[in-house]
Formats: structure tokens, C-alpha cells, sequence
């Protein structure tokens, strides 16, 4: 049965100084100048847009969704997510098209809707229970779960002002995860909290989803999606990219959706390790093999990463390159030295470069953090910035087709498996525990 | 994954349905919520409006709470202000001309005024809160759905509690007094009645214009000023008579508020006619200016999110 049905759905926004509320006085001026400006923009309403001043945030998107199904929205930072939301959670109304969701609707775009500082955390359950659409009944009878969740039984009383950051998200997340309609629309909730509290959620997002409610769930964060979703649609630029099984839908994201991501960074002004001496490096970029440059790889591709840098001098010197997980885990170090001998790199510009053969990284974000230093007599470390650029990874087909969950492991690892009935004499015979 | 059988669609989203199976929360597990791009031409959803009645509640629970806990004199404050108010003009008018203050015969002039002060204070109070409401809640409406009618309404129910216990003192006051109230008291809940329509027709126009032109929260504090003295508050209406022709008391009777603060004399201290003049057009106008509000909020309702 189908639970959310939406037909041809657009938003069209004002640019520039309409963008935003109005004046009176400006009103009343362009109130009186109407009448005129009607004639000759008579028919120039909402389906044809007036060039320059309207914008289109999201554009003929349809799709259905089952009851049950877990449906995931992906694309980059202002492809239309958080839009379609809204206008799906009834927050706005469509330019064009139409919608229809059978069943109650509950709204996660952000934790703590409606938390305000003075009320204390018992009170501020109630109130962000009831603006999430919880009725006062419902909210008493989860009541002890939502506490149990959020751990935060002692300082029920406080005024949340004095909460810290951390307990005052659990408490918000606490009240949300208990938000049980059947159909829950969230954005990027998750990406709050430390990663502890992080799985936590998502374990409480597959236990809504198993429970038959069906969940339009948008994220950054392709291991989620990867995981809850069964289809996922990716909008581009307002449009609707490609609507498919989730995993082909990352893989496009992460192959062709992260495009708009450039693959280099410059990093003359970048902030710096505070002790460097001078500021060598100047940029790093990402590359596929012949070249051309890219921020999507797909695991088991080569990846060249140069490293754009300027010397005073002729130096024997050292290159490194970090990758970090989204949690500012490091996963892998790249040294020159690794390779056997120095780099012996001559005065002026020039750029490093580093070729991995198989990137072997499970699917999802990960950031390059960048080092280089000077091998003549100590090994000292000249300019540093972390962080400094940002790549995409998709497993892809690398571990046929199947994806790996972040609690299973850091790296991709391909393995060989077969059976093998006893030998009485095999060559390998002696390999047997 | 449910094999329910379609539901039928039924566009005002009332349809009820048989109970879902159990995992389904509460109430109507079949509504269907449509989202389009057209004008609804229903001003006011009532069924959804008695949905989110909880909700309505809690709104005014919470001002009243942070309230309370931002100030010390919480509940007292609500009392002190037209207290203070009605104080002084009892004073100044006392010195200016004792013994011909405008009141109502055999009523003292503080009383007179501090019953209409209450009524004043609602207004008011209604008006400032609601004109806020739609941008003081800005981080909700762009997060969250709700009819957001809810805000001015919820800021004419907190005036209301304010009102309540400034009215427990009024009524010590006319015992103290030893005035005896009439059958006219049984009119007083129609009075105040009026009074919260009255205040949320307003409130409507201000809050959907506050929000969606920024300069119109100076022009309120201006408005609620100048409208004290246009309304029979430190003075009553049957004072004026004598110096203005019939027409003109109807044109002052325009004032929605001078039929509310008339009424609440009328039923507290019936020392004269019922007040028709006033209290005709002023019903009237109220009316008028409440449906009027409802519709243009509703229009504005739908496009706030995008520009506030």
C-alpha cells in the first residue's frame, strides 16, 4: 500500500531583497505601482518565473513510497532535501504539484523543536512531546522510557540551561525517538552527538523502521543510508537525479552526484599546524589515474593525490598524507618514506604526487589531512594542515556488491573462500588446525 | 510490512476508519493528510484546530511557566499593572476635578476604572503577545508543523489567566464597596467573551502583518497607546454624551473595544440602559475584523514560513 504519493512536487523561492519579509512602507509603494506592473505581467504567475529574481529549490519530484518502507533522500547541501521535507511535513506549500501521505505524519528536522531554557527537563518533555504531535496521554505513558533513553533521570527538575550540550541532545533525541507515527519524516538528526550516541540512534531508527512505519530519512551520512534505507532517491540541484535501490542510488551519488565537489583544495591560506615554519604547501588535489580530477572513488580504484607545494630551497624532504573517518578517526598514513627512500625535491613550485593502487576504504566520507618536512639530518616537520581535503568513497562492487557496516570493520579487505572437502595427502594437508 | 487494504480517500481527512493493528499509536491511523499547491478557501479548520487543542494548551502553559519563572512577582504582576494604572489616573483625575470624575453614578471612579482597565489589559496584552508570536516562534514554524493560529491564540488564552486573577481583585474590590450586583452579572461571561474576540481579531491582523513586515512592531506599541484613549477606559462613554451628536457616538462605537469595556460595566454595575449604541456597532466591527483576520491570516499563514 502506498503511504506517501507525491506528484510533480516544486518550490520556487524568491531571490535577493524579496527573498526575505517586507517592509510596510516598501509595500504600500508597490502596492500603489501594482495595478500598472499587473498589466504587463499578466500571466507571468507562479509556473513561469521571472528570471533573475525566483529560484527553483526543488523541481518535478515524484515518487511513492510503501507503507514500511525505509526511504532515503540524498544529495549535496542545497539539492532540494530539507525542501522537500517541509513541504512533505506541510512546514510550506508547494509551488506546483501535489502530495498525499495516508496516516499521521511526525517531523524530525532537528532535535529539541521547541526546548526553551528555563523549563526544566520534565517540562520540556511534555512541551517538545506535544509540538512533535505526541498527545499529553502518549507523552505520559512513554515518559519513563523517554528518561530511561535520554539518562538524564537526576537533572529531570533542572532548568535545561544548565544541561550540557551533550545532555541536553540526548534528552532531545530522547523525546523524538519516541515520536511514533507512521509516517516520520528526518533530516539529518543524526548527525549530532558523539558517535556513541550516534549508533544508538540508528539502532533506534532500524527498530522504528522494523516496527512497519515507513520513514523518509535524509542524510550526509551514505553508511546510514546505506544501512536503513531499501530505495533512495538523489536529488541534484532541485531535480530528482535517479530513484532507485539504495545501493546503486550511493554509488551514483558518490560516482557522479559528488562531481560538484571539486578534489582540490587550496591551502595557501588555509589554517595551519601554528608551529609551521613556512607555508610550503600550497594545495592538494584528488585525481583518477589519467589525470582528471574527481573526489568519488569507488573502492579498488587508483586515487592520485597531489600535493601542490613551493621551496625556497633544494631539500630532501618528506611528503605524508593522513585519512581520517568522519570522526576524525585515522584510518591510514601515507608516507613518502614508506615508498624506501627521500624525496628529493628542487626550489620553487611544484607538486607531489602520490598514487594508491586499490583504495581500500568502506564506503562513506573521509577527509586528507596533509604534512610535509624536511629528511635532511633530523626528520622535522616544516607545514601542516589538517583536514585539508575532503573525498568520497563507494564500496561499490568491491566486496560484491555488498556493503560493510562501520561496526564490522575500517577497511575493505577482499577474500578468497571455497570449500575443501578432506585430502588424505593434499600439498596443503599440514595447513589444517 | 501491512497488507492493509487501500483506505478510502476522503479529502477532509476525517474518515474513521477501523483501528489499525495495535503498533499503530493513536486515533485515526487512516487520515490522510493532502498537500497541494492551491488555496484551501476553508478559513478555519476546526477539526484540525480541535486536534491540536494539547497543543494550544501547551503553548499557554509554557509562556505562563517562563514567566513565572523569569520574574519574581510571577502571578502579582498581573494585578499590580492596572493597579498602578487605574492609581494614577484616580489620583489625577481626583485633583482635576474631584467630585465630577467620569464615572458611573454611585460607582467610585477607581472601580469604574479598574474594571475597564482589566478589559483594556487583555486587549492590550493579547495584542503585544500575538503581534510577537508568528516571529518569536520563527524557529518552530520553520521546523515543525502546527495550524499556526495556535500562536495568537495561545497569547489571548495566557492574557486571559492575567485577566482572570486581576478579576478575582476586582471582584474584592466591588464587595469592599459594597456594591450588589444585579441579574446583569449573568451577561459578564458574554462580555468577556466578546472581549477575547475582540482581542484575537486584532491579534490576528498583527501578528500575520508583524511578521511579514518587520516595521509594523513599532507601529503597535504606538497603537495600543493611542487606543486606550479612544476607548471609554479612564473615562466612560456616557460622559461624552453631551458633547457629541448621535452619529458620532455611533462612529466612536466603531471602536470594538468600547462595546466590550460598556458591556463590562453594564453587567457589573447596571446603573443605566444597556448600552446599545456602543455595544451594536462595536459587535459588529469585531465580527467583521475577526473574520476578516482569520482570512488573512490564513492567506499569510502560507507563505510566512518562506519569508520569515
Amino acid at each position: 500500500m502506498v503511504a506517501i504519493r507525491a506528484e510533480n512536487l516544486g518550490k520556487q523561492y524568491r531571490l535577493g531583497r524579496l527573498a526575505s519579509y517586507r517592509t510596510f512602507r516598501e509595500s504600500i509603494r508597490r502596492w500603489v505601482a501594482a495595478p500598472v506592473r499587473r498589466i504587463f505581467s499578466a500571466r507571468s504567475d507562479r509556473r513561469s518565473p521571472i528570471s533573475g529574481q525566483t529560484i527553483w529549490a526543488l523541481r518535478d519530484v515524484s515518487f511513492e513510497v510503501d507503507r514500511g518502507e525505509v526511504f532515503g533522500i540524498i544529495g549535496h547541501n542545497g539539492a532540494g532535501k530539507s525542501t522537500l521535507l517541509r513541504i512533505l511535513s506541510r512546514i510550506t506549500i508547494p509551488t506546483t504539484g501535489r502530495a498525499r501521505i495516508h496516516g499521521r505524519v511526525g517531523t524530525l528536522l532537528e532535535v529539541g523543536t521547541g526546548f526553551h531554557p528555563e523549563l526544566t527537563g520534565r517540562e520540556n518533555i511534555f512541551f517538545n512531546g506535544a509540538i512533535l504531535g505526541m498527545t499529553r496521554a502518549e507523552i505520559t505513558r512513554k515518559f519513563d522510557r523517554i528518561v530511561d533513553f535520554s539518562g538524564v533521570e537526576e537533572f529531570l527538575d533542572t532548568p535545561v540551561k544548565r544541561y550540557s550540550s551533550g545532555m541536553w541532545v540526548r534528552l532531545a533525541f530522547a523525546v523524538a525517538a519516541h515520536l511514533e507515527p507512521e509516517n516520520l519524516l528526518v533530516d539529518e538528526v543524526l548527525a549530532v552527538g558523539d558517535i556513541e550516541f550516534q549508533k544508538k540512534c540508528l539502532g533506534k531508527m532500524s527498530d522504528v523502521a522494523k516496527g512497519g512505519r515507513t520513514i523518509l530519512f535524509t542524510s550526509h551520512n551514505m553508511g546510514a543510508v546505506s544501512r536503513l534505507c531499501q530505495r533512495t532517491l538523489v536529488l541534484r540541484g532541485g531535480h530528482p537525479a535517479f530513484l532507485g535501490p539504495t545501493h546503486e542510488a550511493v554509488a551514483y551519488y558518490v560516482g557522479s552526484g559528488a562531481r560538484g565537489v571539486s578534489g582540490r583544495a587550496d591551502l595557501r591560506q588555509a589554517p595551519r599546524w601554528p608551529e609551521a615554519k613556512l607555508p610550503i604547501l600550497t594545495s592538494i588535489s584528488t585525481h583518477r589515474p589519467d589525470g582528471s580530477p574527481a573526489s568519488a572513488f569507488a573502492a579498488g580504484d587508483a586515487m592520485l593525490i597531489r600535493v601542490g607545494c613551493r621551496l625556497d630551497r633544494d631539500m630532501s624532504a618528506y611528503c605524508q598524507v593522513t585519512v581520517s573517518d568522519q570522526t576524525g578517526e585515522r584510518l591510514v598514513t601515507l608516507r613518502s618514506t614508506h615508498a624506501g627512500s627521500p624525496l628529493e625535491l628542487p626550489a620553487g613550485e611544484g607538486a607531489i604526487e602520490c598514487r594508491v593502487d586499490d583504495l581500500r576504504l568502506l564506503s562513506g566520507e573521509y577527509t586528507l589531512s596533509v604534512e610535509i618536512g624536511s629528511l635532511s639530518g633530523v626528520a622535522q616537520c616544516l607545514d601542516s594542515v589538517s583536514e585539508a581535503l575532503r573525498i568520497y568513497v563507494h564500496l561499490g562492487n568491491y566486496l560484491g556488491g555488498a556493503d560493510v557496516p562501520r561496526g564490522q570493520g575500517w577497511f575493505a579487505q577482499r577474500s578468497a573462500w571455497n570449500w575443501r572437502p578432506p585430502v588424505e595427502n593434499g600439498a596443503d594437508g599440514e595447513a589444517e588446525p | 510490512m501491512t497488507d492493509q487494504p487501500p483506505k478510502s480517500c476522503d479529502p477532509t481527512g476525517k474518515e474513521s476508519g477501523p483501528r489499525q493493528e495495535g503498533r499503530v499509536g493513536e486515533a485515526d491511523g487512516s487520515r490522510l493528510t493532502l498537500i497541494e499547491s492551491r488555496a484551501t478557501w476553508r478559513t478555519l479548520d476546526l477539526a484540525e484546530l480541535w486536534r491540536y487543542r494539547e497543543l494550544l494548551y501547551f503553548f499557554a502553559w509554557r509562556h505562563i511557566k517562563v514567566r513565572y519563572k523569569q520574574t519574581e512577582l510571577g502571578a502579582a504582576w498581573a494585578v499590580i499593572q492596572p493597579l498602578v494604572t487605574t492609581g494614577v489616573f484616580a489620583m489625577l483625575f481626583g485633583l482635576l476635578m474631584a467630585g465630577h470624575e467620569p464615572t458611573i453614578p454611585e460607582v467610585p471612579y477607581v472601580v469604574s476604572t479598574f474594571c475597564a482597565m482589566l478589559a483594556w489589559q487583555l486587549f492590550a496584552e493579547s495584542l503585544a503577545r500575538s503581534g510577537d508570536s508568528l516571529i518569536d516562534a520563527q524557529h518552530l514554524i520553520t521546523k515543525v508543523y502546527f495550524p499556526l493560529v495556535l500562536l495568537p491564540l495561545s497569547a489571548v488564552m495566557t492574557a486571559l489567566v492575567d485577566f482572570a486573577i486581576a478579576a478575582a481583585v476586582l471582584a474584592g474590590m466591588i464587595v469592599w464597596c459594597g456594591i450588589a450586583p444585579t441579574w446583569t452579572v449573568l451577561a459578564f461571561p458574554l462580555f468577556v467573551l466578546l472581549a477575547v474576540a475582540t482581542s484575537l481579531a486584532v491579534g490576528l491582523w498583527l501578528a500575520a502583518l508583524s511578521a511579514v513586515y518587520r516595521d509594523f512592531r513599532f507601529v503597535r506599541p504606538f497603537l495600543i497607546a493611542l487606543g486606550m484613549y479612544v476607548s471609554p477606559v479612564i473615562y466612560t462613554t456616557a460622559s461624552l454624551r453631551p458633547k457629541l451628536p448621535d452619529w458620532a457616538l455611533l462612529v466612536y462605537g466603531l471602536n470594538p473595544m468600547a462595546g466590550v469595556i460598556e458591556g463590562f460595566r453594564w453587567a457589573l454595575f447596571a446603573k443605566a440602559e444597556p448600552p446599545w449604541p456602543v455595544l451594536v456597532p462595536s459587535v459588529l466591527t469585531a465580527a467583521a475584523v475577526l473574520l476578516g483576520g482569520l482570512r488573512f491570516f490564513h492567506r499569510m499563514e502560507r507563505t510566512i514560513v518562506d519569508v520569515i
